[in-house]
């Protein structure tokens, strides 16, 4: 049972970066850059909610105040993409890649400033609660993560592939001057990519504050998800969730059966293993750019 | 004539950095012709596509399609107002399949029926398509590749198909083959063409009028059966040569072009 509960909270840990990590892989798939800011987007959307939740606050409705949430973090991502990101086209990835760490730079300490640099903690219905399966007792909240990240990626994965937005996200981000040539608006598509992923990230910030405690330093472990989108191999949106399921199943383990020095590094070996092993990382799109 | 040219380009000027890649052209299509633009490598005929079709921003003159003003403006309104371009080195979305690629041509179109409808129009000018329309377009050969290039460009219903090369690393045979169904597509769907080329010969014989594009400048414009006959164009881009002095008549003639 024992090793069962640590798979649990793994997973759950896990399906965060996943969803973090997939914010990396969209923004990153359609417009080649990566934003670093990710793992702070998360944090902020984070704090938006608990903001917006908890009743030191505005104290509105759980359900309603995530729906808002993640909406203003969709408008976030598009207009950051819309008035920053945009003025940097043509620019090399990293002079991109210095900015969005600047941003996530300023998020934090904005965040820091509005909401306190102590921990915070989501009144959400899942805390505390428990689900009994079978012999097993689960943390509502770690259930309701899985399910959660499950549905969310498997909703993306339809949408990229189905819809003609989808499909034409993915044009732009495969043959860039050829979406330009079929009247794709590229740069418009660009910005919806930043508000999806923005979106995508607020609900990865929801989930966490939803399991612990959040501070503004939280979106650090945005570093954690890249690792887990390379080893998920930066293209495929199962790969880069996979990638996530694997750190945070590693993390566990390690610090209950690793001396405690080295237990924080299992996540970072394993990146390495896969960059020496499987470099393309392990469900590469292997022909990605070759055309 | 009473009504506006499909295209209508005035004095237009394009630069790569400094270098000055189109030096004040200026040309015509109208509605249902196939016009050719010839040039060697180098002339300014993709760039020239370019700056028509919004990719590049040309510096001066202007582009106008029946009549508006579109000069600089974004590619994607350039396509909604009617003008796709093909391009050159059959640029398609590699990992997509070919269907989702042929979707892909009608981003700016709604009507569902319609789209069907050209859809199956394409497939059956280009069957190979509908027999791998699940097939990865990265995959096919470079034949089919342009095959689904012009393919998804129809797709768009355009009131003017720009066409950039279509002949570029194809075997003779294949080229012929393009090359026919480039005209019927002209002549049976009505599809407005500027089909720009190196290879004069093929090119002449379906298109109804040409221009020739040397170092950024249209030096010759005429029928295509006129450029077709005239010496100049026979001795360079169609390889038809005199024996005598070859080499000092070539410099003399086109100097007097420039």
């Amino acid at each position: 049972m024992d090793v069962l509960q640590l798979v649990i909270s793994g997973l759950a840990n896990g399906c965060v970066y996943g969803l973090i990590a997939l914010g990396f892989v969209m923004i990153y798939k359609a417009t080649e850059a990566v934003n670093f800011a990710q793992g702070d987007f998360m944090m902020f959307g984070a704090f938006i909610t608990i903001w917006l939740t908890n009743t030191d606050f505005v104290g509105l409705p759980f359900w309603l105040s995530v729906i808002l949430a993640i909406l203003i973090m969709g408008v976030f991502g598009y207009l950051m993409e819309r008035i920053i990101i945009r003025r940097m086209f043509g620019q090399s990835q990293i002079a991109v890649v210095i900015l969005t760490i600047a941003i996530g730079f300023i998020l934090r300490f904005l965040a820091g400033a509005i909401w306190g640099h102590d921990p915070l903690s989501l009144e959400s219905p899942f805390a505390g609660k428990e689900v009994r399966f079978g012999g097993l007792v689960l943390g509502a909240d770690e259930v309701a993560i899985i399910l959660v990240t499950l549905l969310l990626t498997g909703s993306l994965f339809v949408f990229f592939a189905k819809t003609k937005l989808g499909l034409a996200m993915q044009a732009a981000s495969q043959n860039q001057l050829a979406a330009y040539y079929m009247g794709i608006p590229v740069k418009r598509v660009h910005g919806l990519i930043w508000g999806l992923s923005g979106m995508v990230s607020a609900i990865a910030g929801i989930l966490f504050a939803a399991k612990g405690a959040i501070d503004p330093s939280a979106g650090l472990l945005g570093i954690k998800a890249f690792a887990a989108a390379v080893i998920g191999g930066f293209g495929s949106l199962p790969g880069v969730l996979i990638g996530g399921l694997i750190i945070g199943l590693t993390e566990p383990f390690a610090s209950r059966y690793i001396a405690a020095g080295y237990s924080q590094i299992a996540p970072y070996t394993i990146l390495l293993l896969v960059l020496v092993f499987r470099p393309a990382g392990l469900f590469a799109q292997m022909q990605k750019k070759k055309v | 004539m009473a009504q506006k040219p499909v295209l209508d380009v005035k004095n237009l000027e394009s630069y790569y950095g400094p270098i000055m890649a189109i030096r004040g052209v200026s040309l015509e299509v109208r509605k249902g012709q196939l016009v050719t633009v010839l040039g060697a490598n180098g002339a300014g005929k993709t760039t020239l596509l370019k700056s028509i079709s919004g990719v590049m921003v040309p510096q001066k003159g202007t582009i106008k399609v029946y009549g508006e003003d579109l000069t600089g403006a974004e590619p994607d309104v350039i396509v909604r107002k009617g003008l796709v371009h093909v391009p050159e080195g059959r640029e398609i979305f590699p990992l997509m399949t070919v269907e989702e690629n042929i979707a892909m041509g009608a981003y700016v179109r709604t009507n569902k029926t319609e789209i069907a409808q050209d859809r199956e129009m394409v497939f059956s000018y280009f069957p190979i398509l509908a027999e791998r329309r699940n097939q990865q377009a990265g995959t096919l050969s470079g034949g089919q590749q342009q095959m689904l290039a012009i393919g998804r460009g129809l797709m768009a219903k355009p009131e003017l198909m720009l066409l950039d090369e279509p002949s570029l690393g194809l075997s003779p045979l294949l080229v012929e083959e393009i090359f026919t169904i480039i005209s019927r597509l002209n002549k049976e769907q009505g599809v407005t063409m500027m089909l720009v080329e190196q290879n004069a010969r093929v090119a002449l014989s379906v298109a109804d009028y040409g221009y020739v594009m040397e170092i950024g400048r249209i030096v010759m414009a005429d029928t295509s059966a006129n450029l077709a006959a005239s010496e100049d164009i026979q001795e360079f881009y169609l390889g038809v040569k005199e024996e005598t002095q070859r080499d000092q008549r070539r410099w003399k003639k086109r100097k007097t072009w420039r």
